[in-house]
């Protein structure tokens, strides 16, 4: 059972603070605070879990908010983590944008969701839906378009001027100006993909982890069935999990692994791959999965690091996209550690490269190459010289890299998982909401050794 | 409504004493209080917000209290919330004003409007406060009873709040039965999850002064209550499904049928999106199956792939969580994880406490057919910038290769470390090699030729400088540097601060002594007077102590400093079996993320659902108690023999239909008495995968305990005294029994011979083998050129008398480690010549 929630800005200012139980002290926020900031000498983060004087702390970060917990109960961490990222996303369906700002101005409507949500330490309800019965505040809502996009929907904001941006930053519980509510509905395939590639470009590891998520704005709460890939399997029984013979090239769409919401209905499932669900208010995943099926990297990564002289060497980097042409990455940013006693870079780009930035990070010795868009099929260099303060080591290529990037490709996504059509449950004939279907993956951990 | 003043947000600018604030607001808060002109709610809302923002900054509001408790006549339901929340905060150190709030508390839970009963409800029995229980009673019966589920969800929690300020009168208004007949009877799924909830509480506090209580607490755990639980389960929140489980996962059932029934009703919960239930489905599935190998072993296969998307899908947090728990799985059976090493790959953008836990579980997974990998890998993370990783990793990399049996290679990856002249990287390989070298010592050559290049001035962290300085002294023979390296140390002596450094350098100046006395002489002399000089107490000691023994005889002082070593066969672990036992018994829980039995970080009463067997917790801390079986030694057992049987598992079992069916011996889905109608759906599904799979999957089974394999042959005639019964039988739970009571009487290592290392191509030949000398295998394992095998005896002439063995052959090095358990110690011996004279002649018929 739960003895506190509280909410902290990353100064340590509580915003909201609530208490359940009453047998932890009211100082809590404080200690919990201090002990996260000064958690050791070394760079080490605090873990989401930890225990001081009896008193269990759990933290979740989101958007530059810690959401904290407290319990002296040896409890569920698991149930407590899930919990307070449900908070999260509950307070965010109802303020539309979640923020300092948007927190600080609502945070009544959140104390009345609290309220709700947990009696005596234990969890009653985290549904939007249900709990739209009982929060009477309105939200007042903060202006999105001012602010840095947060959260998995927001990178749709970024870019493509098909999607309507202000939707996914809307309020379930607040009206367009209109008075009149859209009717619409989104499905968002959102796929994280890791990648390592050893020093000679083969792949060493892969994975996707997917996300169908789900947000609608469907009066009435209709039914919708999603259809996914027929041919699409699930599980690879005894076989290695890393057997890439099988599978290469075209084919089913194999996933090792998923799980399900559960307002999902799997009656279906097996025979056609159709998931049929009543989608409840507000933001969540329809289904997670998980894959280790051979797919093709969006990008390959090339990295050189040569001797150059006395005390000097050149990094020579080369990002090639292996993806169609009409599909463009953005926010690209490459990095690289380079040998510790490095003291000065300079930067050769590509004559006519455009949206680039290079940076030397000396205080953690890494160069960083950040490109605004890669259309499918281009290739790009940069090149480095690098300084030293002592004669390098015998292996350079010990002391430098890996590289690792950061990307975001909307309407691409590597499984080849899709969503093959969406059918809500008329109402009438003239019923006939908007339907998004978007694709997006990006990357976890893109990571190629030198 | 408006966007707050700036002025209300004190938090991030400087904080106010609030004095003046405070007596502004309640100024503002007379005027509106007695005003029914329209907009007064508006403008009261505005002055409570900056109440409850006060207060949440931690401002004292308290002096507000009758004038909020004044403007609170309202029927807008917003200024009510505030209210109510605000005298919540401040009734315990106001009793007497809040007796104020009691009256309109009392008669909004009259209200028309069940929410309004539900809120008011709610905040009479947060007030906290003693002498206003006697309010409480009366609207929580008529709470319990309210026709809307709402009120009756706050009434079953409110009896819990009354409970808690004044048991008595709990107890005495009859409240637990109350609650006991709503939980077997609601319609409503959150009423009975939170009576369930209540009553837990209310009778686990009750339990040591009241028999009742402790009766109706063991009560929720027969069969009829957890069925009708079981058979709800789908009407509750995903939360409330959480609690159920948990209460299941201490259920136990009556036979087998019962407990395939209750895991093919919760298979579905596996595919919850949601963490804290699948891991409650987890404990009950593991908990359920603990004597059970087989099924158990399924388990761990079936729960896997669920865990795994969980550390992947979630937020980091989330991730970590679940993540601890399959660390858990994974350093109890690695085998059963070996092929998915890959999963525990570090990424670079994970936190180090991630990192931490996958290096610990890449280490633990390692084994002949993976370890080339995993080694290559972490010496990818050896270079990382992440200096606490990177020692980390290099650590793994030594444990795996002290684990191991074939280390030639990782030998090589090691120096290969020293070669990179990072400082810490060469202070934790030092450690590592000097680790190495006593459990390996034929590999002393190839690393004292690596440890003689590295000079003394680079290696400044203790530990490692300790670590060159040991090998040094213990093989000064084979360096010709060593005497005059010590030396030059020893001239520093006053340098070096560490007393532990100083220590090592005590001795091995001595060792290097005996070895090469003319050369040493000088260094001696000069590190004992510098010793003897030592402020630290323990140098002063160690120092005068071998000037002694020195002065008293040389010989003696060798015999006791540099007396011949036995390799270390194995390095003690830091955690008893009984502590992981009980980590395990405590699956899904915080004891799990810390690594600590919930004894170790919770008081008494905050231990939650695990007080039941703590005294036994504490007895057995550290000690290897041999005389008591806890079920948690019953664990281990079954653990060892899963760990066992696995590689032979995979050969034999057929494609699983996506790994969820769990066979009964003979299993009728008719006679299936959970009653749910998916139930039937499950189970006759599942029933169409058996037929392929129970055959195998029992064959194998038989396999394993070497039961399909002809009769024993005659005995050959035994030349020892002692004599074995050829047809001796054991079952195997009393084989798990008796090695969890019996103590190791001997534990011997020994070769074999080469035509016996060539016939070893399976476990098979060697069960027959040693079949025909009446030692009979219980269960066996492993690849070439590992091979582990449990083997039992009985005595022939005196039946109670049973010898157990674990046998673990490395075929690649032609030896063999031999335990020994037996009621009868003193026949051991006997029992072990036997033993390996039968072994000796595997081979040569």
């Amino acid at each position: 059972m739960i003895s506190q929630i509280f909410v902290l800005s990353l100064r340590g200012d509580n915003i909201v603070f609530r208490d359940y139980r009453g047998d932890v002290p009211k100082g809590s926020a404080e200690i919990f605070f201090r002990k996260v900031k000064f958690w050791k000498e070394d760079e080490e983060e605090a873990p989401p879990v930890f225990n001081l004087d009896g008193v269990n702390y759990f933290h979740v970060k989101v958007a530059g908010l810690l959401f904290v917990s407290t319990t002296r109960v040896n409890v569920s961490p698991s149930l407590v983590l899930e919990l307070l990222q449900r908070i999260v996303r509950v307070t965010k369906d109802y303020l539309g944008v979640l923020n300092e700002d948007s927190l600080r101005k609502n945070f009544v409507l959140v104390y009345e969701l609290l309220d709700e949500v947990i009696d005596f330490g234990y969890v009653q309800t985290t549904s939007t839906e249900l709990l739209k019965s009982y929060v009477f505040n309105e939200p007042i809502v903060v202006d999105a378009a001012r602010l840095p996009s947060l959260g998995p929907a927001a990178m749709f904001m970024q870019g493509t001027k098909k999607m309507p941006g202000t939707a996914v930053t809307k309020s379930v519980v607040a009206n367009e100006p209109g008075g009149r509510k859209r009717e619409e509905i989104f499905v968002d395939i959102i796929e994280k993909i890791s990648v390592t590639f050893s020093s000679s470009g083969y792949i060493l590891t892969s994975e996707i982890d997917g996300t169908i998520q789900m947000k609608s704005y469907l009066t009435g709460n209709p039914e919708i069935r999603l259809a996914l890939n027929e041919d699409l399997s699930i599980g690879r029984d005894g076989r290695s999990i890393y057997d890439y013979s099988s599978s290469a090239g075209g084919g089913a769409v194999i996933l090792d692994d998923c799980n399900f919401h559960e307002s999902v209905h799997l009656d279906s499932f097996d025979i056609d791959r159709t998931l049929n669900l009543v989608p409840p208010d507000g933001e969540f995943p329809v289904m997670n999965y998980r894959m280790t099926q051979e797919f093709k990297p969006p990008f390959r990564i090339n990295a050189l690091i040569e001797e150059a002289g006395s005390f000097r060497a050149e990094v020579t980097l080369k990002i090639r996209a292996d993806f169609s042409s009409n599909i463009t990455a953005n926010t690209i940013l490459v990095q690289m550690p380079v040998p510790s006693y490095t003291n000065r870079v300079s930067f050769e780009l590509e004559p006519g490269a455009v949206g680039n930035t290079t940076d030397f990070r000396e205080a953690n010795k890494r160069i960083e190459w950040g490109l605004k868009k890669i259309v499918g099929g281009s290739e790009h260099t940069l090149r480095a010289k690098l300084t030293f303060s002592q004669e390098p080591h015998a292996n350079l290529m010990k002391e430098a890299g890996p590289v690792s990037m950061t990307f975001t490709i909307p309407m691409y996504n590597a499984s080849r998982l899709q969503v093959k059509y969406l059918q809500i449950a008329k109402k009438s004939k003239t019923y006939n909401p908007y339907r998004w279907v978007r694709y997006v993956t990006q990357a976890n951990s893109y990571v190629a050794r030198i | 409504m408006a966007p707050l003043p700036q002025s209300q947000r004190p938090q991030s600018t400087s904080q106010p004493s609030g004095k003046g604030e405070v007596s502004d607001l309640k100024m503002q808060l007379r005027q509106h209080a007695g005003s029914r002109a329209p907009g007064t709610d508006d403008s009261k809302r505005e002055l409570f917000k900056k109440v409850i923002s006060y207060m949440t900054v931690g401002i004292d509001v308290s002096s507000l209290f009758s004038e909020m408790v004044m403007c609170s006549a309202t029927s807008d339901i917003v200024l009510k919330k505030m209210c109510y929340l605000y005298v919540g905060n401040y009734a315990k150190g106001n009793p007497d004003l809040a007796l104020l709030t009691i009256n309109f508390l009392q008669k909004d839970c009259r209200d028309e409007d069940p929410m309004i009963r539900g809120l008011a409800l709610r905040s009479l029995c947060s007030l906290r406060v003693a002498n206003l229980v006697e309010y409480l009673v009366g609207p929580l019966g008529l709470g319990l009873k309210d026709n809307n589920s709402y009120v009756r969800t706050v009434a079953a929690i409110g009896i819990l709040k009354l409970y808690h300020i004044s048991a008595s009168t709990c107890v005495d208004a009859d409240f637990p039965s109350m609650l006991k007949a709503l939980m077997l009877n609601d319609p409503d799924a959150q009423v009975v999850a939170n009576c369930l909830t209540a009553l837990q509480e209310i009778w686990s506090l009750e339990a040591g002064t009241s028999e009742e209580a402790s009766r109706e607490r063991e009560a929720l755990l027969t069969k009829p209550v957890i069925y009708y639980f079981l058979n709800r389960i789908k009407e509750f929140s995903e939360w409330a499904q959480c609690i159920v489980l948990d209460l299941v996962a201490k259920y136990i059932p009556s036979d087998s049928n019962e407990i395939f029934d209750i895991m093919n009703l919760l298979e579905d919960r596996l595919q919850h999106a949601n963490g804290a239930v699948v891991l409650a489905t987890s404990k009950v599935f593991l908990h359920l199956t603990l004597s059970m190998t087989d099924v158990h072993q399924q388990v761990y296969e079936r729960i896997k792939a669920p865990l795994l998307t969980l550390v992947s899908s979630g937020s980091q947090e989330q991730s970590y969580a679940v993540l601890s728990h399959l660390h858990l799985l994974v350093m109890r059976a690695p085998m059963l994880f070996s092929s998915d090493y890959k999963h525990f790959y570090c990424q670079y953008n994970e936190p180090s406490y991630v990192k931490k836990l996958k290096l610990e579980m890449l280490t633990a997974v390692a084994n002949e057919s993976n370890t080339y990998e995993i080694v290559t890998e972490l010496c990818e993370y050896a270079a990382n910038v992440d200096v606490p990783i990177a020692r980390e990793s290099i650590r793994a990399v030594g444990k795996i290769a002290l684990q191991q049996y074939d280390v030639n290679a990782i030998v090589d990856r090691l120096l290969l470390f020293l070669e990179m002249e990072k400082d810490y990287v060469t202070a934790e390989t030092l450690v590592l090699v000097k680790d190495l070298l006593r459990k390996y010592p034929q590999w002393s050559h190839d690393c004292i030729a690596v440890v003689g290049n590295i000079s003394s001035k680079n290696v400044q962290e203790p530990k490692a400088k300790a670590a060159l300085i040991w090998m040094l002294g213990e093989y000064s023979q084979d360096m010709f540097d060593a005497p005059y390296i010590l030396e030059s140390l020893i001239d520093n002596w006053d340098d070096e601060h560490s007393a532990e450094v100083r220590l090592h350098l005590l001795t091995a100046v001595l060792k290097c002594f005996f070895k090469r006395p003319p050369e040493t002489q000088k260094a001696l002399g000069a590190a004992l007077a510098a010793g003897l000089a030592d402020s630290h107490q323990d140098v002063h000691d160690r120092a005068l102590f071998y000037y002694r023994l020195l002065q008293y005889n040389a010989s003696v002082a060798e015999r006791v400093v540099n007396p011949p070593k036995q390799a270390v066969s194995v390095f003690a672990d830091t955690q008893s079996s009984e502590i992981k036992d009980r980590i395990f018994d405590e699956f899904n829980s915080l004891s799990v993320i810390y690594e600590k039995p919930s004894y170790m970080f919770t008081d008494k009463e905050h231990r939650g659902p695990f007080e039941f067997s703590e005294e036994l917790g504490i007895l057995s801390v550290g000690v290897e108690s041999d005389d008591n079986v806890s079920p948690a030694q019953r664990v281990e057992a079954s653990d060892n023999d899963l760990l066992l049987s696995t590689s032979e598992k995979e050969e034999s079992r057929g494609p699983s239909s996506n790994g969820s069916a769990y066979s009964a011996p003979a299993y009728d889905s008719s006679a299936v008495s959970v009653t749910a109608s998916q139930t039937q759906l499950v189970s006759t599904s599942q029933n169409q995968a058996l037929p392929a799979y129970t055959p195998q999957a029992s064959l194998a089974i038989d396999d394993l305990l070497g039961l399909s394999s002809p009769a024993a042959p005659a005995p050959t005639p035994s030349p020892s005294t002692l004599k074995l019964n050829a047809r001796a039988v054991l079952d195997p739970s009393s084989f798990q029994r008796k090695w969890g009571q019996l103590s190791v009487s001997l534990s011997q290592d020994c070769s074999i011979s080469p035509q016996g290392t060539a016939a070893l191509t399976t476990p098979q030949v060697l069960l027959r083998h040693m079949q025909g000398h009446s030692i009979h295998c219980i269960a066996s394992g492993g690849q070439a050129p590992i091979f582990k095998f449990f083997f039992y005896a009985q005595k022939a002439e005196e039946l109670a008398v049973f010898y157990l063995v674990e046998c673990v052959i490395n075929t690649s090095s032609s030896k063999a480690q031999i335990k020994v358990k037996s009621e009868d110690q003193s026949t051991s011996q006997a029992f072990s010549d036997m033993f390996q004279s039968a072994l000796s002649r595997l081979g040569m018929s």
